[in-house]
């Protein structure tokens, strides 16, 4: 009888993620999607108030620089029970910066796996895969997926005239608290 | 010479939920395991309430119990592991069922145009007439598997 031969895996590539929570659930991000951490009440200076009803999720938008980013109530756009944020992440790469509870801690991902295809609506949208962390099942959340091109347009529109909405993304990392 | 039979005798798996009985084709099922902490997070998509860890795969649970009987499962005793169908893809979901299963040999009559989408056929056991489900049209998801950035093998970190 002959044994099988182990399947030649690719080497491990270990990704460094956030836990965060947000109404009291817990989720995960790649710490290299994040731009900057800040405690929410460090953006008060920098935050204008936006609105468009039809988003409840995004109430500021705040300059970081020469950029403006929309500040997705976390809470909101999972439909989770709305909490008061602590801090708020910028993300790398887009327009968002994401109000969070708090951080949990940091973790090494080594497997991340793809959602289920019976999830078939947003969610699709809002996480890259599962991920099994001390054995927990934790969502990890894709940064483009809290604001769709459609709802990007529709907040530029209703700007205040001194915020320009065409800047384009820089890629420092300032990780503050 | 003799002549085929019309229907060929097939296994399937009979299931209780609350006081009913379902059949599934015995190919369509993987195993049955004692219920286990479901982790759930946001989403959108009815019918599935969270995922299980089983065998290092990550397997969506699936109440399909309100669609058959208009309401949900007050208990649950075991959860039957299906094998679903995406395109050429297949997937394990797990469907909380409230007795002990059986494994039986019948020979099925395959639904008509009136029955249910969720309905393959029809057997008959111990002179009960039972619905042979399709668990591709009870369960959630595309039938043809979406691509997703997760396809991608350089996106998957392995141990």
């Amino acid at each position: 009888m002959r044994l099988m031969e182990p399947a030649n895996r690719p080497p491990t590539r270990a990704e460094q993620i956030i836990l965060f929570r947000v109404g009291g659930q817990l989720f995960a991000l790649s710490s290299s999607s994040v731009q900057e951490v800040r405690g929410v009440d460090s953006l008060a200076g920098s935050a204008s108030e936006i609105s468009q009803p039809s988003l409840r999720k995004v109430k500021h938008v705040v300059r970081r620089g020469d950029r403006s980013f929309y500040v997705v109530n976390g809470a909101v756009h999972f439909g989770l029970p709305v909490s008061p944020a602590a801090l708020v992440f910028v993300l790398r790469r887009t327009r968002t910066a994401l109000l969070v509870d708090g951080i949990e801690k940091m973790a090494t991902m080594t497997r991340l796996q793809a959602l289920p295809l019976s999830y078939c609506h947003e969610e699709r949208q809002w996480y890259r895969g599962l991920t099994a962390i001390d054995q927990s099942v934790i969502p990890v959340v894709n940064p483009e997926g809290f604001l769709t091109a459609e709802e990007l347009a529709m907040l530029d529109s209703s700007l205040p005239p001194n915020i320009s909405p065409t800047e384009q993304p820089s890629e420092t990392t300032d990780t503050t608290q | 010479m003799t002549q085929p039979a019309e229907f060929e005798s097939q296994s399937f798996v009979l299931l209780r939920l609350g006081e009913r009985r379902f059949a599934v084709s015995a190919l369509h099922i993987a195993e049955l395991v004692a219920p286990s902490r479901i982790f759930r997070f946001p989403h959108r998509t009815p019918k599935i309430e969270g995922v299980i860890l089983r065998r290092g795969r990550i397997v969506p649970v699936c109440d399909i119990a309100e669609q058959l009987l208009g309401k949900g499962l007050t208990s649950r005793r075991f959860y039957l592991i299906g094998v679903r169908h995406y395109g050429n893809k297949t997937e394990w979901v797990a469907l909380p069922v409230t007795g002990d299963c059986e494994l039986i040999a019948a020979e099925m009559t395959p639904a008509s145009e009136s029955d249910a989408a969720y309905v393959a056929g029809w057997i008959s056991h111990n002179g009960e007439v039972i619905e042979v489900l399709n668990l591709d049209a009870l369960t959630p998801g595309e039938t043809v598997a979406p691509r997703t950035k997760t396809d991608s093998p350089a996106l998957e970190a392995r141990p």
